[in-house]
């Protein structure tokens, strides 16, 4: 019952995370990789230890390509990032850098703009699809519930769930690059549908709880608050919420120490997005129900 | 409780088959069933180019791209790659334009250079027919097109004729048409006595022959101003394929091995290490539950990999993330069930705890409304983002989308049986056994038998 009672104080809480987020989103921005602006990088690793980045910008320059971002990555190796290269243009980098010392290339990708225009386009048309159809789907499947509050609120709830739970690690995100150079990959897409799934999971869980509750007081006629069914919902599932995110954080932990360099990022993401989400399901889905409850009673 | 411990002893047997399945296929260098590995963890190049249809008749697209998928396709194998993949793709944005992408995967290449200079040379070949185009008073050369293009090109060859050069043999072309291309020719020449043909390569006009008299029998020569290296070049690349409709490089990508073969070690570490600590993790709390639980996900992981195998699904970095996501429903599920069973053990709100049998077969009863919910909404959005997503994001929602179907069988049938095959039915009155079997299916790392 502690966080019925205290809800006015999570939803501050809420309130604060959900700012700083968007203020570190809002500051610092999310630096968008190549797969949404179109543009080359270039991965190229030194045997010898990787010369100062200064002169492997010096190096470039004799490509005229306009504004090139080097940096470190990982001990011995640096990437590149330019607008997009021909294949002229990225063999005389390659030539160039590899000029004092031997560069080897690790990766390299280059997307055309229009093609990254239109991931970013068809990434955010699929996240829109997905929450349409969950909210859809729980106004279904809680169709026999439809008092206090009716079975769309419940689909509602989560659709305002879902999306504070996207700004937050997204926030993260913005804050991490802005500190270490990372950028928006589709990985990172990858991460947010990821999360989008675990977090209706996860609340799902504890509204059907709801949902089992309303439905034996019917039966039985017991009268009970909306309040304390909702806090009796989350105490009972309070345990199963915790222990499923930590045994998905301890696998994510494994893949941010163990895992390949590609999917650090994602690891990380998933994280705190699995960190804040369940914090967010346990302490403000249910709350959240409450004032639309009130609300339809008014009604 | 017997037909319960057929069951179990069954899917262990099925188990381990698939378990033995995944190793010896992945042992087996020339099994067909080994993992497909995606380009990011093999190494190689994938290039993504863009056909330009704006030429092509309406009708005739669909002809046209599966005529440039077998022309790449040629030069692919030209250029001597173990395992290519050719595939086209209709990308439709949402302001309705659709557009034509050719995708070349090329594993184990990592030189794009190379790569791009090899399928892009070939030349686009086209008939045109000469026509005079009045612009304001002066008169200048047009030129129409008639629909016969490299498409029709059955075969290409070199020889000599008798040229304008006194004493040297001129290089000629020489081009076989196929039946369709064939039709096509003579019908332009019988319709177009008299007037000049134009024979383009690459946009440019390389010949201009004026037609004499209607030609059956589709073949062609083109003579134009060619030295003998020039012609020989020609006919190679027109048999290599001329490209029935141009394409565009749009983008490319190379992983070279070193990162790739790092990303699947760095891959496979964590993957054994996470599901350890999850396994570990699991029996800690949850005792009895938590130990079939972890031999559960270890049937799940089999039963997962294999249909990886079979399908196949070429596993990507970002198929692997939707494989651990799944692994972490499948952790889940049994979680709620497990809770659930917990509860009913202890006694709901006053009344009296039931007996340990029983309250394993509330657990799975109780839980299910949550497990299939939160099930069949990943699944809804695994369909939506496998339809509308990207490469990269259809390879996650693929392995995701298997991954939930298998959480679902696992969960609710794998640990149930298991569950039920040891559980026994002790009567309501009987003490004996009864705290034991009431710790063990208990959680947490204090003592809960009260």
């Amino acid at each position: 019952m502690f966080i019925i009672n205290h809800r006015g104080f999570f939803f501050w809480l809420t309130g604060l995370l959900l700012a700083a987020a968007i203020g570190a989103i809002l500051v610092w921005g999310l630096p968008l990789g190549i797969d949404f602006t179109g543009g080359s990088l270039m991965q190229v690793s030194y045997q010898n230890g990787v010369p100062p980045l200064a002169t492997i910008e010096k190096q470039i320059a004799v490509v005229p390509l306009g504004s090139v971002s080097v940096r470190a990555s990982g001990t011995n190796a640096v990437s590149i990032r330019t607008r997009t290269l021909t294949e002229t243009e990225h063999a005389a980098i390659l030539a160039a850098i590899s000029a004092d010392a031997p560069a080897t290339e690790l990766s390299y990708t280059s997307v055309g703009p229009a093609l990254g225009s239109q991931f970013a386009n068809k990434a955010l048309w699929a996240i829109f699809a997905v929450i349409l159809v969950i909210v859809l789907y729980i106004a279904f499947a809680f169709r026999k519930v439809s008092r206090p509050v009716p079975s769309w609120g419940y689909g509602l709830t989560v659709v305002a769930m879902l999306a504070i739970d996207l700004i937050v690690p997204a926030g993260f995100f913005a804050a991490y690059a802005h500190f270490t150079g990372a950028e928006v990959d589709s990985l990172f897409i990858v991460a947010l549908l990821a999360l989008l799934g675990y977090v209706v999971n996860d609340i799902i869980v504890i509204f059907d709880r709801i949902r089992e509750h309303l439905a034996r007081n019917e039966k039985t006629g017991l009268r009970e608050s909306f309040e304390d069914t909702i806090g009796k919902s989350i105490s009972e599932t309070m345990t199963r919420s915790i222990n499923t995110a930590l045994t998905v954080a301890l696998a994510l932990l494994a893949l941010i120490y163990f895992g390949a360099e590609a999917t650090r990022n994602f690891a990380l993401v998933m994280l705190v997005g699995v960190v804040a989400g369940t914090f967010s399901s346990i302490t403000r889905s249910a709350p959240l129900l409450i004032p639309l409850a009130n609300w339809f009673a008014k009604k | 409780m017997a037909r319960y411990r057929v069951s179990a002893v069954f899917a262990l047997i099925v188990g381990l088959l698939l378990a033995y399945f995944v190793w010896s296929t992945q042992a087996d260098p020339t099994s067909s069933y080994r993992f497909k590995l995606g380009l990011d963890l093999a190494g190689g190049t994938e290039l993504v180019y863009k056909a330009d249809m704006s030429q092509t008749p309406s009708g005739e697209q669909s002809e046209a791209l599966a005529a440039l998928q077998g022309v790449i396709e040629r030069r692919v194998n030209l250029f001597g790659v173990a395992e290519p993949l050719v595939q086209t793709e209709e990308a439709s944005s949402l302001s309705g334009i659709t557009e034509d992408r050719l995708i070349v995967d090329l594993p184990g290449v990592t030189d794009i250079n190379a790569a791009v200079a090899a399928l892009g040379e070939t030349p686009t070949l086209e008939f045109r027919l000469v026509t005079p185009v009045t612009v304001g008073t002066t008169t200048q050369t047009g030129y129409m097109s008639t629909g016969l293009t490299g498409r029709y090109l059955a075969s290409a060859s070199l020889q000599f004729g008798s040229g304008a050069t006194a004493g040297l043999a001129a290089p000629q072309v020489l081009l076989n048409f196929n039946s369709d291309g064939a039709k096509l020719f003579e019908k332009i020449t019988s319709e177009n006595v008299g007037q000049t043909l134009a024979i383009f390569l690459d946009g440019q006009p390389i010949s201009t022959p004026t037609i004499q008299e209607a030609i059956p029998g589709g073949q062609a020569t083109i003579t134009g101003q060619f030295t003998a290296t020039e012609a020989r070049d020609l006919v190679r690349n027109l048999n290599f394929g001329a490209l029935p409709v141009p394409i565009e490089l749009q983008s490319s990508s190379a992983v070279g091995p070193t990162l790739g073969a790092a990303a699947i070690s760095a891959g496979v570490t964590a993957g054994i290490i996470g599901f350890a600590i999850v396994a570990l993790f699991m029996i800690a709390w949850y005792r009895l539950p938590g130990v079939i639980a972890a031999v559960a996900l270890v049937e799940y992981l089999a039963f997962m990999l294999a249909v990886i195998k079979v399908i196949p699904v070429t596993l990507t970095a970002s198929g692997i993330a939707g494989l651990i996501i799944s692994v972490g429903m499948a952790v889940d599920a049994n979680v709620l069930i497990f809770e659930r069973t917990k509860e009913e053990l202890r006694g709901l709100s006053g009344q009296e705890g039931k007996t340990p049998r029983e309250a394993v077969h509330i657990g799975f009863e109780r839980a299910w409304p949550a497990i299939r919910d939160g099930h069949l909404t990943m699944l809804i959005s695994g369909v939506i983002l496998f339809w509308l997503g990207t490469s990269i994001v259809q390879g996650f929602a693929l392995v995701f989308v298997l991954g939930v179907l298998a959480s679902f069988i696992s969960a609710v049938s794998l640990s149930r049986v298991f569950l039920l095959a040891i559980v026994p039915d002790l009567p309501a009155q009987a003490e004996e056994g009864r705290g034991a079997w009431k710790f063990l299916l208990s959680s947490g790392f204090r003592s809960p038998v009260n």
